[in-house]
């Protein structure tokens, strides 16, 4: 049993993570790109580099925090721009190939040593250590110095931790899931108000049994700490209602309009090359957002912010269902969890030395966790494209 | 017996003094040994240990400006000693050199004096080592700007070679199959691994080796096609879907590549390979032997595809493949083919890449996925002479960009490349002019 918690209490900690938040926010803006407007955009993560490396250059150059913000946000309008302008009027694939270019030629400038200028504010292929800009952020934390565990009150102090209080803290959470997908399928009669009080009063308390269940000691202010979490997964709920209100209104519906059939909006008088713009920027606009959460706790690394960055997003994006509001935020945690999931139980029963059974290195659990996700990846798209809360008539995923 | 004995006495006494008298005349140098805070030491070889030039003179020039030479002796050593810090000047008199040859200046220009000399920084109670080299008096190792263009033209013609090779099926599993197939450069890097595991790992010869590469290769795209390809097209997956597995098949080779063989990159062949000099150009038999082989199997394919029957069948599915299947040809057993030799094209490309580069690894692909991709689609998507023309640009680009911007932008402006022909000619240069909008 304590082998479980421990990879619970793994799951856990990757769930709280900002890094997680991060992803979700950069979800977001795919979601908007891909999801909604259909364009098929493989270069978020160099949004996500761009805002990253506006923000963290910006500070190392005493910029105050707030314009180093607005300057990263910036970085990433000028890149649709100059990405939308040319690549808008091409083909699916063709935007597919020009975007993956566009970011690696982002990440190629980014860990370049060749012109000294530039080198000396990105620092090359080494990047920006994060102590060099995290100062103005947790300068602002009010939670103090200290730790705090999550939840306070948890499953050692009934009943000495016993495993029949854990396993029936389980079962209700199981239950309260079963519970949720039924309200949101609408199979009890709940409508409105309520049925969305409902859902999230079943996500609250659901998410309180969990820590409850898993407890997690964080320290409350510092490279990783609580007040990162708090402030990363804050600014996901802000952006999360901000996407509710962009595609609720006649611009989303434009942004749909467009994924579905160009010709038809163009004939209704539409202008397709500016909705399709405008959708490009503000989803790179959340990718940057997303970037600067990104490299708060850890460095503006050109090489971890490449493909393979975009790659999860993607199977982020396609796990919880694009197209939805709460698909991106979901799949990452899902992704993250996930992956988290396959890292503990390989390490535990897997690995060479601590599972009698055990045949891979420590590397190799890591490797394995990626080779799964590769894996998944392509189930997911073949058997389950429209993910875990898409609506299948609505992504036909034909370019 | 008194004076016999004397007589001995004397010569076994004398005879170790002349024997120095000899060695030193046939020696020239006694060996110096440095006394601390009296004496320092400056000694060398002409020429090397097992090669010494013997009979020449090296002039020692003190800080007061006085000489003192000393001539060589057939181990070509000198050594001079003396007896003030500061510093000296090692040179030769030129006229005693071998004949054609020349003292090269030192490597490092604040060590230099006149006429070639070493300048030599002595502190007293050390010996001090001069190392003079004597070349060939017409070396000549600066290279012009135009060489240096031949040169990496040259290179950029053997990346381009080998760029087609994979490129060309890539390209034509877009036309007959719309896939834009993203794990094509871990099929690269697939036949370096294989070709690896082959060579490096089992011991086999080389042309062995690359054969049974191709083999398992082709074999790999021949199960792809038959157990992934063909069941998701009976589906009716769509196109954007089939991309995205193939985006998920790449990243599962790449973490398998790191599970099963590591990190670290790995050879092919453990030796070096023998340089060889074609005029201005400096290369390696083995570049040579590899580019050979990718003309010759460039040609087969293009042969094949004008000439025989299933070569016009592959290029008129690669077209239109609707129309295609409506004038009777089997667009799936022509799509198995496409795969199969696609894949075993890529696997001989990895390599051939592998034995070029000297070195292969997990990301290997990562690199040149994007080349690939640019070389296909500037050459027009679903063409394979376009794929071979747009590789050979591609291959050129990246090898002769550094001579006019720093290195490290290589591959980005090959992309860039890519990018603005697409504003201007977004069919590439042979596609057909048909709406990609």
């Amino acid at each position: 049993m304590d082998d479980i918690q421990n990879i619970l209490g793994a799951m856990m900690r990757v769930a709280i993570d900002p890094q997680t938040a991060a992803v979700a926010i950069a979800v977001i803006g795919l979601n908007i790109h891909f999801g909604y407007t259909g364009l098929l955009n493989i270069g978020q993560s160099a949004f996500m580099l761009l805002g990253a490396y506006g923000f963290a250059i910006s500070i190392t150059q005493g910029i105050p925090m707030f314009f180093a913000i607005l300057i990263g946000l910036a970085l990433a309008l000028v890149f649709a721009l100059v990405l939308g302008v040319p690549t808008l009027k091409l083909r699916g694939d063709y935007l597919a190939i020009v975007t993956i270019s566009a970011a690696e030629i982002i990440r190629y400038v980014g860990r370049s040593v060749g012109i000294g200028w530039l080198t000396d504010l990105t620092k090359g292929a080494q990047g920006i250590p994060g102590s060099q800009y995290r100062a103005p952020f947790t300068n602002l934390s009010f939670f103090g110095d200290g730790n705090t565990t999550l939840l306070p009150f948890n499953y050692t102090d009934v009943a000495g931790g016993s495993v029949v209080v854990r396993l029936l803290g389980w079962v209700v959470v199981i239950a309260l899931v079963v519970l949720l997908v039924r309200i949101a399928r609408g199979k009890l009669a709940l409508a409105g108000a309520a049925r969305t009080g409902a859902m999230v009063g079943i996500v609250v308390v659901a998410a309180l049994i969990c820590l409850f269940l898993v407890p997690v000691t964080q320290r409350n202010t510092g490279a990783n700490g609580l007040w990162f979490t708090a402030v990363a997964w804050t600014v996901v709920g802000l952006s999360v209602l901000l996407l509710l209100g962009l595609t609720r209104s006649p611009w989303g519906r434009a942004l749909r309009g467009v994924r579905e059939d160009e010709d038809a909006m163009r004939s209704l008088g539409k202008n397709v090359f500016a909705i399709k713009m405008q959708a490009l920027v503000i989803g790179g606009l959340f990718g940057a957002l997303g970037g600067m959460m990104y490299v708060l706790p850890a460095t503006v690394q050109p090489d971890s912010m490449g493909r393979t960055l975009t790659f999860f997003c993607y199977t982020a994006l396609l796990l919880g269902g694009a197209a939805t509001i709460w698909g991106p935020v979901l799949g990452s945690l899902i992704f993250y969890v996930g992956r988290a999931f396959v890292i503990a139980v390989s390490q535990t029963y897997l690995q060479d030395g601590s599972s009698p059974i055990g045949f891979m290195s420590n590397q190799q659990t890591q490797q394995f966790a990626f080779i799964v996700v590769g894996v998944a990846l392509m189930l997911l798209v073949i058997f389950r494209p429209q993910g875990i809360l898409g609506d299948k008539r609505e992504l036909r995923f034909n370019v | 017996m008194g004076r016999g004995l004397a007589v001995t006495l004397l010569m076994v006494l004398v005879a170790p003094l002349l024997l120095l008298i000899t060695s030193r005349s046939a020696d020239a140098v006694t060996l110096c040994v440095p006394k601390k805070d009296e004496t320092a030491c400056i000694a060398g070889t002409m020429g090397s240990r097992s090669d010494p030039i013997a009979d020449v003179d090296v002039v020692l020039t003190k800080p007061d400006g006085t000489t003192e030479s000393q001539t060589t002796a057939a181990d070509g050593k000198f050594s001079f000693q003396v007896d003030a810090a500061g510093d000296y000047l090692v040179g030769v008199d030129p006229d005693t050199l071998p004949k054609g040859s020349e003292l090269r200046p030192p490597a490092n220009p604040s060590l230099a004096g006149p006429d070639g000399a070493l300048k030599v920084t002595v502190a007293l109670g050390q010996t001090r080592a001069a190392t003079l080299t004597v070349r060939a008096a017409d070396y000549d190792d600066s290279t012009s700007k135009l060489e240096e263009v031949v040169q990496s033209g040259f290179n950029g013609l053997r990346l381009g070679l080998l760029l087609a090779l994979a490129s060309v099926g890539l390209s034509l599993i877009y036309g007959t199959t719309g896939i834009s197939n993203f794990a094509h450069a871990e099929q690269v890097t697939l036949g370096g691994m294989v070709g690896y595991g082959f060579a490096n790992v089992l011991g086999l010869p080389l042309w062995i080796a690359g054969i049974l590469v191709i083999l398992v290769c082709a074999a790999t795209g021949y199960g792809q096609d038959r157990l992934l390809w063909q069941p998701l097209r009976r589906r009716g997956l769509g196109l954007t879907q089939l991309m995205i597995v193939t985006i998920g098949l790449s990243l599962a080779m790449q973490y398998a590549f790191q599970y099963f063989v590591g990190s670290r990159t790995v050879r092919v062949v453990v030796e070096s390979a023998t340089s060889v000099e074609l005029g201005p150009i400096r290369t390696t038999t083995l570049s040579l032997v590899c580019m050979a082989i990718a003309i010759v199997v460039l040609i087969v394919v293009g042969f094949a595809l004008l000439r025989t029957r299933i070569g016009r069948a592959t290029r008129a599915v690669s077209d239109n493949p609707a129309l295609a299947q409506a004038s009777g040809i089997d667009t799936d057993k022509v799509i198995r083919l496409v795969w199969t030799v696609a894949m075993g094209l890529a696997g001989l490309s990895g390599m051939l890449y592998a034995l070029v580069v000297n070195g292969i690894k997990w990301d290997t692909g990562l690199q040149i996925l994007l080349l690939l991709f640019a070389a296909v689609t500037l050459g027009g998507l679903g063409t394979a002479f376009g794929a071979l023309i747009g590789s050979i640009v591609i291959g050129l680009v990246v090898e002769m960009s550094p001579l006019v911007i720093p290195g490290d932008f290589k591959y980005a402006a090959a992309l860039l490349i890519l990018i603005l022909l697409l504003l201007v000619r977004p069919q590439g240069l042979l596609g057909r002019a048909q709406r990609v909008g």
